[in-house]
């Protein structure tokens, strides 16, 4: 295998495999947060306007791990170095 | 695929370029500026208003509520540059029903633009009101050791406020585009209403994470002596 198929092939796999388990924790913990934002609302409705919000900074907070990885995956598909470098060099040969 | 409208070349002139993040921009810009001009040329006190005039009141008035929540004690203060944040990112994701238009706050830039204001003018209004060694102080706050992990915090929530809403922007015209190319109709319709709320929701964060800043770099000295009472957030 030449150094172009390589390339392919791992920014292909780690672009998949970095969305795939990037996502895991984020859902994971938002799920928790908004458990918590619910039983902490059921308990005082009162600051129903104050949890939303927390809950909404939290969520916000918890998304951009989610977003870090997403923005890698593009990267290593629509922006690769290494592969821009590769094609430069097959088309100028 | 485009990643950003930074591709979409509207005029070159050797390395000058013309892209669609300056001209979107720009034309937000023009908007905002120009519609609160016209609205407020002609600001009554009397209980009858124009319709534009209550809007804009219900805008301001919404969001200096929403600084006063945050902790900061005056919201007329920091209302020009928090206000111009939600209004501007708020307004770049609401655009996206004019067919042709992409939200500058899809390029990287522009979002790193705005986080550098924040970055900005979190010093300047921490110096303004804590004075330069008082805010110099807070960054030896709990002890000396902790001086290097303060740097690094700042320079990391700028960048995390950066990406961001680049990532939230960029993803939502980018699902849209993969969408249109597989089911033309119902489907990328509903992908385009989440995004108009993401979008919606992203504005929210990084202004009320600008305030928050802000209010952790005034607050400072203060909040030592007088623990915060009440439901403040």
């Amino acid at each position: 295998m030449d150094s172009m198929t390589v390339i392919a092939i791992a920014s292909i796999v780690t672009a998949g495999l970095t969305i795939a388990l990037g996502s895991i924790g984020p859902a994971l913990g938002e799920g928790r947060a908004v458990a918590t934002a619910l039983s902490s609302l059921a308990q005082q409705p009162d600051a129903a306007t104050t949890i939303t919000r927390t809950l909404f900074v939290g969520l916000a907070m918890i998304e951009s791990i989610a977003i870090y990885c997403f923005v890698v995956s593009m990267i290593l598909l629509f922006a690769n170095p290494f592969w821009n470098h590769v094609i430069a060099q097959t088309a100028g040969k | 695929m485009r990643l950003s409208p930074d591709g979409m070349i509207f005029w070159q002139h050797g390395w000058i370029k013309l892209n669609g993040t300056i001209v979107f921009t720009w034309g937000l810009m023009f908007v905002l500026a120009v519609g609160s001009k016209l609205v407020t040329r002609g600001l009554s006190t009397e209980l009858t208003r124009s319709r534009w005039q209550n809007l804009l009141e219900i805008v301001v008035t919404g969001i200096e509520k929403q600084i006063a929540d945050v902790g900061l004690r005056e919201p007329a203060r920091y209302i020009g540059f928090l206000g111009t944040l939600f209004l501007f990112i708020a307004l770049a994701s609401l655009c996206t029903v004019i067919p042709g238009y992409e939200p500058p706050t899809g390029s990287l830039s522009t979002t790193a633009a705005l986080a550098l204001c924040v970055m900005a003018a979190v010093p300047l209004f921490g110096i303004e009101a804590e004075g330069l060694g008082g805010y110099l102080k807070s960054y030896v706050e709990p002890t000396v050791i902790m001086l290097p992990f303060n740097i690094i915090s700042e320079l990391s929530r700028t960048l995390a406020l950066a990406v961001r809403l680049f990532g939230n922007m960029m993803s939502g015209t980018m699902i849209l585009a993969i969408l249109l190319t597989i089911t033309p109709f119902i489907f990328p319709i509903a992908m385009n209403a989440l995004g108009l709320l993401t979008g919606m929701v992203q504005a929210y964060i990084f202004s009320i994470l600008a305030a928050v800043y802000i209010a952790a770099a005034t607050r400072g000295r203060k909040a030592k002596s007088a623990p915060i009472q009440g439901n403040s957030a």
